[in-house]
């Protein structure tokens, strides 16, 4: 059975965790008179209005301190604005915006994915691996391979009801013994020598590198498809509400196994770029790259808890993070590690927030 | 017709309990006969206190993650909060050990309580509220190491890490001696009972007037506690505050060693004795992988593997 | 009227439940163009039964026609494909989604697989229009009031073109003018020759509109037939099981027939102009020691709510006082303290902690009183759980035995165990004898009896009317949240209760509270959805939201801030 996830364990002023959905209760005006009529016409514009500013507030507050941000850089580092910097910039993103793309999809159905900095890394080692045999096996391999284990998840997540931190905490896992196996515990290096495949990751077009213009072509196919689809807004509604969507006769358990196929192929296609910018596939890449990915997701306004969020909110998490990862590179003596720090503080702050702003609509997600 | 198909359902609804219940146990008793009969020079005692040695600290964290997931919670900050041990206890060495051992514990209990105050009074979700610490937390233990290896001198330190009292390992007599305190407290305390009740049936306990956000504020402050704790033992082990590597994926390790022991995660249930056999089991399985010539990658799939058997076999069964 | 074919049909639908019955060999038949009302109380099988027409539960016995074909509903969409639309109580819509995309989830219109929003908007907007409603389509629903999210319900199940639309208390959060617009949808589906089915506990509304009515109970069929060969009093007869035959086929109560104790003296408890709670708005309850206090009306009266509001488990109006000391609004535990217990309604979910002992779950509230310093004292909790198990004979294999595997009516003894053992001064029982055999019915009778003769306070709240006209010394009914009657001693009687329970609204229908009062809403933001749905049933979250923060908007002088008194409720 499909556990109810639009009910709401709101129970009786306890605060919602995840808790067993068959105690639902929650709010609802039962009681109608006239002299409330009146009211509720006369006060509820405000109120509405009110709630639309929290709302545009959670989707544009990461933009408007990316402006603020690179404003203040810009002004105060010398070598913030120049166009290597910027372009350098870019490309440190595309990377992370491609499972970052991969990672909203997950979280606006409810769930997360924990396995994508291990495909990731697999993902580089197998284009590595597959660049002997041509372009194609360097980009199909890895889509393949971490595809398959992106099935995995959604079959387990879907089918199986299990949760889905756990089950891609055990991928995450598999996903890097797999790449020990296959670089005989990490110590065989694949490098990269077929220039098709170099080009992929170290090609220009514009002035642009190929990656920045393959993640942004890649977002805007995902925004498409999240936005203007059935599909879209059946992700949407699974994560709004997934008793209700169940209700509505939607394809719950289709799209939950999409969504994570596709996080896995697109973390696997991430790796393949990085593998061609970096000449090799690297072993140690991706540790901790899912949490950077969960925390652009949710700083780009994306709900934790699922049912909103954006592709373009991620871009701009994304960019935050790595613009502010630019400028701790460029301020000498400042610890890189600021870097996690700042994203746990920002996450917190989001995370709060959304559950200020929205007290009664966390769901149970175990 | 109907008769047999029913009684082979609650045939297998019984085998899934059972494997639930005993399973780790046996599969601990499976491994150690497998290792006695194939695996050289692996029943000596030197080999022993190694196994238990390196299960120690998972232990200790899973003892916190038992309660937090009995609660049906779950607490993902504990490697991170290990990792701030890990930074902190060198930096105060200077005063003393005491000292430094208390000012991680009491960081890991505010860690814990912040946690706790996030899911019991804000409502968030355990995951996302343990998240961002997870994120953090290493990082900030890393800024206040100076990201740098800092090696551990004070004997008294390095003694819980490699000391012995009466030929047993401090740190392994640290881990035992608090399975046996967690065991008395869920089953004999005030506080136990209520966890339980309280993962089980929220509602119920709301209306039985118990204190229902004490009992997860509790919950997550002893489990950050606890992470302190094997955060302290880890960097006295290696005689180096090593806050990049401590207890790193130590909470996927935790979360296994609870439901291999049987502990659904969907609350209501703390098996604490299921809980030290699931992490014994996991070390067992990780040794004998290794010293039958298997390697570590494939000892991580293996890991994997088991990890979601056990999340099906415990997951909810009953309707309610 | 003539006599069509059946466009949906039920025949001897059986369905359990973890060994109980919940439809137990029902027949039942929908015609074109009808409106088939569906009553009956808690636990009658009407949600059951609904969800078995709707595709959400599979018949375990009986055959599901539709347009006289066999027809087997895996899932919801099934039930969608046969042209059965439904409109749950709760709205089961997404509230982050805008109106629009609420409407057409599942259908939107497409050009070249790209969701054609213009389209969407336009069509939204003349559906919405032609139901009397002007909103802004691309708004998230959330942000809309619970009866404008109804009314979007509504507008997506009419507008799929269906052959049946089943309606689940589609009134219970509308306002009185967008009742009236659902009224002018009905009649135009009516008119279209579409079939619905309607539930209700509204009587007023029912003799409105519908044609035919069915009342189940206990999972059975009770009736069905035209409703306007009905009297309000004999369909609640039928709904309440009180007809004389009934009676004798279960045995009269036994509880001690006849005498009525006499307390005297000072109320032991005294609430008075409760309000603030869903469905409750104006109750005063007194219980003075040694009396049994019954709580009477129809499912959605403010029953459970009213008892909940006692406790301290909903926020409330007006002041609550135990031997004279105010109890403190959201607060269980200073409730249980000043020692007022509760039984509640829904065994399940809101009573026993499943996977506990038997041991555990009655000692649960007692634990400060059992344990020092933390510790709990076996011996003393061994005293505790043999003195109950022996005084209400739990038959269980013994104390250790998980309380999920007793049977429903040791399972309740084990709840009121847990209560006792809180040594209580006043007990609210919410339907203590609900689902349990009738062994144990006629135990827990008997021991509400003595425990009064014992002195403690009871209130005691039940949709049979048998079983307050025997243990109740005075009986309360309310209707619509207000205290409608209040019969005392030999005015206890069944057909006195009956009436009033039934009693015809007076004429102009205005409730009782004027505007200009300014009240707090009436409508507070928690309700318990046990009480009425069941647990399984989904609200919405964000229509929760949107309803709670309009209330703290608009109640400039409300006492109680939904937000606070749920965050209070726990404490």
């Amino acid at each position: 059975m499909n556990r109810p996830r639009g009910s709401q364990p709101a129970e009786l002023g306890e605060p919602a965790g995840p808790g067993n959905a068959t105690t639902a209760t929650a709010a609802t005006t039962t009681t109608a008179t006239p002299s409330r009529a009146r009211r509720r016409t006369a006060q509820a514009e405000p109120s509405v209005r009110r709630q639309l500013l929290a709302g545009a507030l959670q989707r544009q507050g990461a933009a408007a301190v990316l402006v603020v941000v690179v404003a203040v850089a810009w002004v105060s580092l010398p070598r913030f604005g120049t166009l290597e910097n910027l372009r350098d910039v870019a490309l440190q993103s595309s990377f992370l915006a491609i499972i970052a793309l991969g990672m909203t999809f997950v979280i606006i159905t409810g769930g997360i994915d924990l396995s994508v900095g291990s495909v990731y890394a697999l993902g580089g080692v197998l284009a590595a691996y597959g660049s002997k045999a041509g372009l194609l096996a360097a980009i199909g391999l890895p889509l393949v391979v971490c595809g398959l284990i992106g099935l995995v998840n959604g079959l387990l997540v879907a089918r199986l009801n299990l949760a889905p931190f756990i089950v891609t905490l055990a991928s995450l896992l598999f996903a890097r013994g797999l790449l020990l196996a296959l670089t005989a515990e990490g110590s065989t290096t694949y490098t990269i020598a077929n220039p098709a495949v170099l080009a992929l990751g170290r090609g220009t077009v514009l002035g642009l590198g190929l990656p920045v213009w393959l993640a942004l072509i890649l977002c805007g196919i995902g925004g498409v498809i999240l936005q203007r689809t059935r599909f879209g807004e059946t992700v949407f509604a699974t994560g709004g509400a997934e008793s209700s969507a169940l209700l509505m006769g939607l394809p719950v358990a289709r799209t939950k196994i999409i969504v994570y196929t596709a996080s896995g192929a697109l973390a696997g296609f991430a790796g393949t770029l990085t593998a061609a910018y970096l000449q090799s596939g690297v072993t140690v890449i991706g540790v901790g790259t899912e949490l950077d990915a969960i925390a652009a997701v949710v700083i780009g306004g994306t709900l934790l808890t699922g049912g909103a969020g954006s592709i373009l909110g991620t871009l701009v998490g994304v960019l935050l993070r790595n613009v502010i990862a630019n400028i701790i590179n460029q301020i000498g003596g400042l610890d890189s590690n600021f870097q996690s720090v700042i994203s746990g503080a920002l996450l917190l702050l989001v995370v709060v927030a959304q559950s200020l702003l929205a007290r009664t609509r966390t769901t149970p997600r175990t | 017709m109907t008769a047999t198909l029913t009684r082979s359902t609650a045939d297998r609804a019984q085998i899934g309990e059972w494997a639930q219940r005993y399973g780790v146990y046996a599969a601990v008793v499976v491994l150690l006969l497998f290792n006695i009969a194939f695996t050289a020079n692996f029943l000596s005692v030197a080999n022993f206190r190694t196994q238990l040695v390196q299960a120690a600290p998972v232990v200790i964290v899973a003892l916190g993650m038992a309660l937090v997931i009995g609660t049906e919670g779950v607490d993902l900050s504990v490697g991170s909060i290990m990792a701030l041990s890990a930074a902190l206890v060198p930096l105060y060495l200077g005063y003393g050990a005491a000292v430094a051992v208390i000012v991680a514990l009491v960081v890991g209990l505010l860690a814990g309580t912040f946690n706790g105050l996030l899911v019991a009074r804000l409502g968030i979700q355990p995951i996302v509220a343990t998240l961002a610490l997870l994120v953090g937390g290493r990082g900030l233990a890393l800024l206040i190491a100076g990201g740098q290896l800092v090696d551990v001198r004070d004997p008294a330190l390095l003694f819980l890490g490699d000391g012995d009292v009466a030929g047993i390992p401090v740190v392994v007599l640290i881990a035992a001696v608090l399975a046996v305190l967690t065991g008395l407290v869920v089953a004999g305390t005030t506080f136990g009972r209520r966890l339980v009740a309280v993962g089980d049936n929220r509602v119920a306990c709301i209306l039985a007037g118990l204190p229902v956000r004490r009992v997860l504020v509790g919950v997550y402050a002893i489990s950050g506690t606890l992470a302190a704790l094997a955060g302290v033992l880890a960097t006295a082990r290696l005689g180096a505050g090593d806050p990049a590597n401590t207890g790193l994926l130590f909470e996927l390790s935790a979360i296994t060693a609870v439901v291999v022991g049987g502990t659904p995660l969907s609350g209501g249930q703390v098996r604490i004795l299921g809980t030290v056999a699931g992490a014994l089991l996991m070390q067992l399985l990780r040794a004998t992988l290794i010293k039958n010539n298997l390697p570590d990658s494939v000892a991580q799939m293996v890991q994997a593997v088991i990890i979601i058997v056990a999340v099906y076999a415990a997951r909810d069964r009953s309707s309610r | 009227m003539q006599q069509q074919e059946p466009v949906l049909e039920l025949v001897d639908g059986v369905k359990q439940f973890l060994g109980t019955r919940a439809l137990d060999g029902v027949s039942f038949a929908l015609r074109p163009g009808e409106i088939h009302a569906l009553v009956g109380e808690n636990g009658a099988g009407k949600s059951t039964l609904i969800k078995v027409l709707t595709g959400v539960h599979r018949l375990d016995g009986g055959d599901l026609r539709v347009r006289g074909e066999s027809a087997s509903f895996g899932r919801p969409i099934d039930a969608q494909r046969a042209g059965i639309s439904t409109i749950y109580q709760e709205v089961n819509l997404v509230p982050l989604r805008s109106v629009a995309a609420n409407v057409f989830l599942g259908r939107q219109p497409r050009r070249y697989g790209i969701v054609d929003r213009r389209r969407m908007y336009e069509e939204t907007r003349e559906l919405m229009a032609g139901y009397g409603i002007d909103v802004d389509v691309r708004r998230p629903l959330g942000t809309l009031g619970v009866g404008a999210q109804q009314m979007v319900a509504l507008a997506r199940a009419a507008s799929v073109r269906a052959d049946v639309v089943i309606m689940d208390e589609p009134t219970s959060s509308l306002e009185p003018r967008e009742v009236e617009t659902l009224f002018s949808v009905i009649d135009r589906l009516h008119a279209d020759g579409v079939a619905i089915l309607f539930v209700s506990h509204r009587l007023d509304e029912l003799y409105r509109i519908c044609d035919r009515v069915t009342v189940l109970r206990d999972g059975k069929l009770v009736h069905s037939g035209a409703l306007a060969d009905l009297s309000r009093l004999e369909l609640v007869s039928l709904m309440l099981g009180r007809s004389v035959g009934e009676v004798r086929a279960h045995g009269a109560t036994r509880f001690a027939e006849g005498e009525r104790r006499h307390a005297d003296g000072e109320p032991i408890l005294r609430a008075e102009h409760l309000g603030g709670a869903p469905r409750v708005r104006d109750v005063s309850v007194t219980i003075r020691p040694g009396e049994v206090v019954g709580l009477a009306g129809l499912l959605g009266s403010g029953r459970s709510e009213t008892a909940r509001a006692i406790l301290g488990a909903l926020p409330r109006r007006g002041e609550v006082t135990v031997s004279g000391r105010p109890l403190p609004s959201g607060n269980v535990a200073a409730a249980m303290r000043a020692g007022v217990s509760m039984l509640a309604e829904d065994r399940k979910t809101d009573g026993i902690v499943p996977h506990l002992s038997v041991r555990e779950n009655i000692v649960l509230a007692a634990l400060p009183q059992l344990s020092r310093h933390g510790v709990v004292s076996k011996a003393r909790q061994d005293r505790v759980v043999a003195t109950f198990m022996k005084r209400l004979r739990i038959k269980a294999s013994g104390p250790e035995q998980k309380v999920a595997e007793l049977s429903g009516g040791n399972q309740q003894k084990v709840l009121l165990a847990r209560w006792l053992a809180a040594k209580p001064r006043v007990l609210l029982l919410d339907e203590p004898t609900r689902g349990i055999d009738i062994g144990a019915k006629a135990e827990v009778q008997t021991l509400v009896d003595e425990l009064a003769a014992d002195g403690l306070a009871v209130l005691l709240i039940s949709s049979e009317t048998e079983e307050l006209v025997a243990g109740a010394d005075r009986v309360i009914v309310l209707r619509d949240g207000v205290t409608e009657a209040e019969l005392q001693g030999a005015e206890v009687t069944a057909d006195a209760l009956l009436r009033a329970i039934a009693a015809e609204p007076p004429e102009d229908a205005e409730p009782p509270e004027t505007p200009e009062s300014g009240e707090a809403p009436e409508a507070a933001v928690t309700e318990t959805a046990v009480t009425e749905t069941g647990a399984a049933e989904a609200r919405e979250p964000a229509a929760a939201e949107a309803a709670g923060s309009r209330e703290v908007a608009d109640s400039g002088n409300a006492d109680v801030d939904p937000a606070t008194a749920r965050t209070e409720a726990s404490r």
